[in-house]
């Protein structure tokens, strides 16, 4: 019992993180109607960021945490952001008019620029960092010496989590720009007809959507000290799936098919195999989407006769 | 008379295109993005030092380098764009010129399969152009195989790249553990590779658009970490080796007394076994293109052409889109067993490292820029790339970099693929009149 809280626990904190990343490919889909397959790597270079400015920081002689942790999240979200702009401007909007695969591919061959652009800027080790946030409570001590554990860390991941998740619901649901995001999404034609800015309104959608992935990474980086060039792939289709799992185009969708993929990589390490984790969450995502071909929260596609 | 003449000047300056002011300014703001993006990205190296703890180095050479090189390279861009007119327009070609690519465009088929014939014959002695083309090859057999099920029937397939490893494995596989010879793994690994494209199509037939695309690309990843993961069988990241060399017809093509060149009483070179290969995978992609321009002519054909358009109507007709969903997933699945069979026997050495989600993006790519649908236009388009590719091999780690940007800048560039046609095969050539007692009022 003490051991599966744990993983409970474990499970929650990383599928937090997939639900950030999630949210990016679910906003993009929601309104450009296309998997965004460099969100990932935007993703990667968040993190790449935050490394890079948390290292400046220090060797300034930075020591305060709290203001280190919030100048690193400022500079890696405005960064990350302009690269979503530049990924939108070059891979997206000359091909608005465009049939349905061109985006796909020039988004995918983007992917594989920024995968190879940070292995050349930054070379192919992994970056390990000393971690930054330690401590924790001890939730509960077991009879054979098992201990759970909540740490700091674990805390400050769900807690930005939660507190983004509820901003961006608010962004959505009360902002103009959120309004004109809701317009774009049912009709582009007609929002652009009744005066809403659409190129700007996607740009401000991938530029979001690349604000939280920055934030991804550099929980990511917090969590598990560690970045490397190849991380956005795997976490990309992880937070994908978990995207088209909670019902592509739909927010909370996004977050609890974060949490889903999260619990169920942690609960299939720790009870069966480590080496099978991700084949459970992909197998998962197949049998899902048999059962409900629009995801958990997703509404029905109305076929256009 | 003021009203008139008035607007001619503003004509002609917009005619003219944006001032020198403008194209500063735009350049002056793209160097000021790049200074961004890449200020702490280009401008910091971090590396692992000697304790552990990372340390970072400034190069703010290369930066300065960078933001100029986009600077001007803005500049460029733009007046490119002025001197050539706004994208999108078509340019006016004049009738004979016209005529003229009409005719090339006719013979370029057949000129380019007798060239394909014969070169091995002009190239016998050029080990590197031989393995180059049944590289090129081994691509124009998975691009038609692809073809069918993302060109045709319009199904999204981004982990085309599982059949191939299902293939490859299920050859070395047998070959290896049962001794059993190339030409009866060949349909074997076909079967095994169009079974797992029928399982593959059981889950997804209710899918459409983005999520077959990501169920496809999770299928692929779930049969590349199970190559990985499962040791016992495929070896696990060391993959397969001592995968035994095809033969023709059970007679090998080694240097012994029972070898083909003793048997032709012929002095035995190795390029034969290569220029063999180069004609097998030939041979191969045939029967793909052959099979695949039947395939087209039948009702089932016409199905999958009739999905891909719409597939709302498509079923108001009465067809069956299960079968028809199932027949073009098992139809490219098996060449894809195919050439991954053909890829073992070439290669005598398989590992998961040749399945990644890479190798699916570039096939996908080879079919959209090929002009989904037109065997020609994938034969070019995986000529184009794969040439391409082979050209920046002395770039090593930036080749992945311009492999990227190439497909980002083809994509903007001729978004529906070099020759960009997909008319379906069948039309109606003449109208008929349909006489009135046919029609019911409201029903026409």
């Amino acid at each position: 019992m003490d051991y599966f809280a744990q993983q409970l626990i474990n499970g929650i904190v990383l599928g937090s993180i997939y639900g950030l990343i999630a949210i990016g490919y679910t906003m993009v889909y929601g309104i450009v109607g296309m998997i965004n397959f460099a969100h990932g790597d935007i993703f990667m270079i968040g993190g790449f960021i935050a490394l890079i400015s948390f290292l400046i920081l220090v060797s300034f002689g930075l020591t305060f945490v709290p203001v280190i942790l919030l100048i690193v999240l400022l500079v890696s979200m405005a960064i990350t952001a302009l690269y979503g702009w530049t990924v939108e401007r070059i891979a997206y909007r000359p091909l608005r008019h465009s049939f349905r695969l061109a985006p796909m591919l020039s988004a995918i061959g983007m992917s594989f620029v920024l995968t190879n652009y940070s292995q050349v800027a930054q070379g192919a080790r992994v970056k390990p960092v000393p971690p930054i946030i330690t401590g924790g409570y001890t939730l509960h001590e077991g009879a054979g010496g098992f201990v759970v554990q909540l740490s700091n860390i674990q805390i400050i991941v769900v807690v930005t989590t939660v507190v983004l998740l509820a901003l961006f619901t608010w962004l959505v649901a009360r902002t103009r720009l959120g309004r004109d995001m809701r317009a774009c999404e049912q009709d582009q034609t007609m929002a652009a007809l009744l005066g809403v800015d659409v190129d700007r309104t996607i740009s401000m959608t991938f530029v979001i959507g690349a604000a939280l992935a920055a934030v991804a990474g550099m929980m990511y980086l917090l969590y598990y000290g560690l970045v490397d060039f190849f991380m956005g792939f795997v976490a990309g289709i992880k937070a994908f799936t978990a995207a088209v799992l909670g019902g592509i185009g739909s927010l909370p969708g996004a977050m609890l098919g974060g949490l889903a993929i999260g619990l169920i990589e942690t609960l299939w390490s720790a009870y069966f195999s480590v080496e099978y984790k991700d084949v459970a969450a992909f197998s998962i995502l197949i049998v899902v989407l048999i059962f409900m071909p629009t995801g958990l929260l997703g509404r029905p596609e109305v076929e256009k006769v | 008379m003021g009203g008139v003449t008035a607007p001619a000047p503003r004509a002609t300056a917009i005619s003219r295109g944006p001032g020198a002011a403008f194209i500063f300014k735009k350049a002056l703001i793209s160097a000021l993005v790049a200074l961004v993006l890449f200020s702490l990205m280009i401008g910091v190296r971090t590396e692992a030092g000697p304790s552990g703890q990372l340390i970072y180095w400034t190069r703010f050479g290369d930066l300065a380098a960078m933001v100029a090189t986009v600077f001007g390279g803005s500049i460029v861009v733009e007046l490119l764009r002025q001197w050539w007119g706004p994208v999108g327009t078509v340019r006016n070609v004049p009738q004979p010129v016209q005529s003229v690519l009409a005719t090339t465009g006719r013979w370029i088929a057949p000129v380019l399969l007798v060239f394909t014939f014969l070169v091995p014959v002009i190239f016998y002695n050029e080990r590197y152009i031989l393995d180059l083309g049944i590289l090129v090859l081994t691509y124009v057999m998975l691009g038609w195989g692809l073809n069918v099920v993302v060109g045709l029937a319009g199904l999204l397939d981004l982990g085309y790249v599982a059949f191939y490893a299902v293939g490859a494995y299920s050859y070395a596989l047998l070959a290896t553990n049962f001794g059993l010879s190339f030409w009866v793994c060949l349909p074997l690994a076909g079967i095994l590779a169009a079974f797992w494209g029928v399982l593959l199509g059981f889950p997804v037939l209710r899918l459409r658009g983005d999520y077959l695309a990501i169920v496809t690309l999770a299928f692929g990843e779930i049969i590349r970490l199970v190559i990985i993961n499962w040791q016992s069988l495929t070896g696990g990241p060391n993959g397969v080796t001592g995968i035994p060399r095809p033969s023709l017809f059970g007679i090998p093509l080694t240097p012994g007394d029972d070898g083909l060149a003793a048997k032709l009483g012929i002095e035995f070179s190795p390029t034969h076994r290569i220029v063999f290969l180069f004609y097998l995978i030939l041979a191969l992609a045939l029967l793909t293109n052959w099979v695949t321009i039947r395939l087209r002519r039948l009702p089932i054909g016409r199905a999958w052409e009739a999905l891909r358009e719409d597939e709302v109507a498509c079923r108001a007709l009465g067809i069956n889109t299960t079968t028809t969903k199932l027949t073009a997933f098992a139809t490219g699945a098996m060449f894809g067993g195919f050439a991954g069979a053909f890829f073992a026997t070439r290669q005598g050495f398989i590992s998961p490292e040749s399945f990644t989600f890479q190798e699916s993006a570039l096939v996908l790519a080879i079919v959209v820029l090929g002009g989904m649908g037109s065997q020609l236009g994938v034969a070019l388009a995986a000529l184009a790339m794969i040439g391409g590719f082979e050209l920046f091999r002395g770039l090593d780690q930036y080749r992945m970099l311009v492999f990227g940007l190439a497909m980002v800048l083809l994509m903007i560039w001729r978004p529906r693929g070099l020759i960009g046609h997909r008319a379906p095969t069948v039309f109606l050539h003449h109208s008929q009149a349909i006489s009135s007692d046919l029609v019911k009022e409201g029903h026409g």
